[in-house]
């Protein structure tokens, strides 16, 4: 079943003289985990907004095309409506917390309370995302007392117990040390495996190679590709729009390992692993 | 001569436990790499050397001057940190103001301002664009203006907190040439990151805090050679010196070029 549908979407920015969004196209399956990657300016961030209704509802602009979330059309819906269906987590945490909640438990309340969603699912619901993101030992802190990384685990935790269709993260783990992120990569791929369907903006392309079902290569406001990792990463001309693939990918196109199941260079360790193995480069 | 000396170092916070638990460091002109996960001790350490928080025990001295006896106002004139958002530094309306800011405000005269953030612009290559306001950039373009404010300053030490967030590859290998740029000219470089890959290319020693103390410090090549140790620090390695770690070698590779280098 396919949850998100955008068709022919343009958007121009108040007082821009460019589009930022240049007539984009596509479709996304139900629990699909999809990974945006793309150099500065190239519509990352603007898409995800698109995905979730601040462009254009808040945004305003010039907005042209359709864009469809789990049946519903974003241009015409109300926020509250499209709020219930799909959830943003925001680049930079303090961008996202509300300032107005003493707890981090109260904090994760905020848009359930908003929805009007029962109270003991609202408690079932809030405990749940304090687990995923293991940090239920800081329930009753003050937001403001948490570290970098502590605070983009609440602020995604606190999108995640909205239980949203489709979950857009726009570089969720800039703040995370390096097994923090790996920990919070693995909670929402646990999230798609269920049935969620993720949209994520990084630029941590190893990551990306490791958890994407398919990968957006975005340059200008424009779709140069949507496909699997592989076909992706192995495109000769990929640093021509400003992204580099991942190490493991770099060092076999450097070495012409390539994987023996396709003719494509591996993206991941394990991949690369059997190819420079298979090479003779062991 | 050292730059940094830190001795015996002590720090809690007003409520909570102890954040730094006796350190001794010192720094000289190599460019270094402060990784450890969150919570380890890190931005309360580099709030330290800024003399934005007093030592609870133990001191620093900053290019021979302790922080406990001299403002903070005054340590500017010696290191500069450019913050991990560029939203949080920037509050001019010209690109030019902007820069010039930091250097005015510890002392430079006028022509002196303008000449060094004249310079700092060039080197970060935004020569063209001194007039604009800094929100009409974009946001690798305002991380850029911010560190030219912290290059004008001419500050003999210089701290980067998290340089590499939000920045794609082009902008990476601009920040990584002005740090070698800044080596070169005999600034102490500091970081704080959790960008392995990184510090791999850019930096050449490396200390891993853990819980407030000092877990490993050495050349990155040694350092990250101990996956046990990084492992407990909750860190990883680089993505190539994993791939060496799994094929069973016993040479640690940290970059790309380096692999590539021995192995073709």
């Amino acid at each position: 079943m396919k949850k998100i549908i955008v068709n022919d979407l343009k958007y121009k920015y108040p007082l821009a003289q460019t589009l930022a969004l240049k007539g984009l196209s596509f479709s996304v399956e139900a629990g699909e985990f999809i990974g945006i990657v793309g150099e500065n300016l190239s519509g990352k961030s603007t898409l995800c907004q698109a995905l979730v209704g601040l462009v254009p509802h808040f945004f305003k602009g010039a907005y042209g095309g359709s864009v469809v979330v789990s049946g519903i059309e974003v241009a015409t819906s109300e926020i509250a409506e499209l709020a219930l269906k799909v959830g943003l987590v925001f680049q930079n945490p303090f961008t996202q917390v509300t300032g107005s909640k003493l707890t981090v438990y109260e904090e994760i309340a905020f848009g359930l309370e908003n929805v009007g969603i029962d109270r003991e699912e609202m408690k079932d619901q809030i405990d749940q995302a304090l687990h995923l993101l293991d940090i239920y030992k800081f329930k009753d802190r003050n937001p403001f007392d948490l570290s970098g990384g502590q605070m983009q685990r609440m602020a995604i935790a606190g999108i995640i117990a909205m239980r949203p269709e489709i979950l857009v993260l726009d570089e969720p783990t800039s703040q995370l040390d390096p097994q923090g992120a790996e920990e919070v990569f693995k909670a929402i791929q646990k999230l798609s495996k269920e049935g969620m369907t993720v949209i994520m903006v990084e630029h941590k392309m190893e990551k990306i190679a490791q958890y994407s079902d398919r990968v957006m290569l975005l340059h200008q406001g424009e779709i140069i590709d949507f496909d699997t990792p592989g076909k992706v990463f192995s495109r000769a001309d990929l640093m021509g729009y400003g992204v580099n693939a991942p190490i493991f990918t770099q060092i076999c196109k450097g070495l012409g390992a390539q994987n023996q199941t396709n003719a494509l260079y591996p993206v991941t360790l394990d991949e690369a692993y059997a190819a420079v193995v298979k090479t003779g480069h062991e | 001569m050292n730059n940094i000396i830190v001795k015996e170092l002590h720090f809690s916070y007003p409520i909570g436990g102890e954040i730094i638990k006796g350190m001794n460091l010192s720094f000289g002109n190599e460019p270094t790499a402060i990784v450890g996960q969150n919570g380890a001790g890190k931005t309360t350490f580099v709030k330290l050397l800024k003399g934005l928080l007093l030592p609870t025990d133990g001191e620093i001295i900053i290019c021979g001057h302790n922080t406990k006896n001299i403002t903070a106002a005054e340590l500017a004139k010696y290191i500069g940190l450019v913050f991990q958002n560029p939203n949080d530094q920037i509050f001019k309306n010209k690109v030019l103001d902007e820069v010039m800011y930091g250097p005015r405000n510890i002392g430079q005269n006028e022509a002196e301002a303008r000449q060094n953030s004249l310079e700092a612009l060039e080197w970060v290559g935004l020569s063209s664009k001194i007039k604009d306001n800094p929100y009409d950039l974009s946001l690798s373009e305002r991380k850029l203006v911010t560190i030219a404010s912290i290059i004008a300053m001419n500050t003999k030490i210089v701290i980067f907190d998290e340089p590499t967030i939000a920045q794609d590859y082009a902008s990476k290998q601009k920040i990584k040439s002005i740090i070698q740029r800044l080596q070169k000219k005999g600034t102490l470089v500091l970081t704080i990151i959790h960008d392995m890959d990184f510090v791999a290319e850019a930096f050449e020693r490396v200390i891993v805090f853990t819980q407030g103390q000092v877990l490993l410090d050495g050349n990155k090549q040694t350092v990250y050679g101990e996956t046990e140790l990084l492992e407990k620090a909750y860190l990883e390695q680089p993505h190539v010196t994993q791939l060496c770690k799994k094929l069973g070698w016993s040479d640690i590779f940290l970059t790309v070029e380096e692999f590539l280098r021995y192995n073709k």
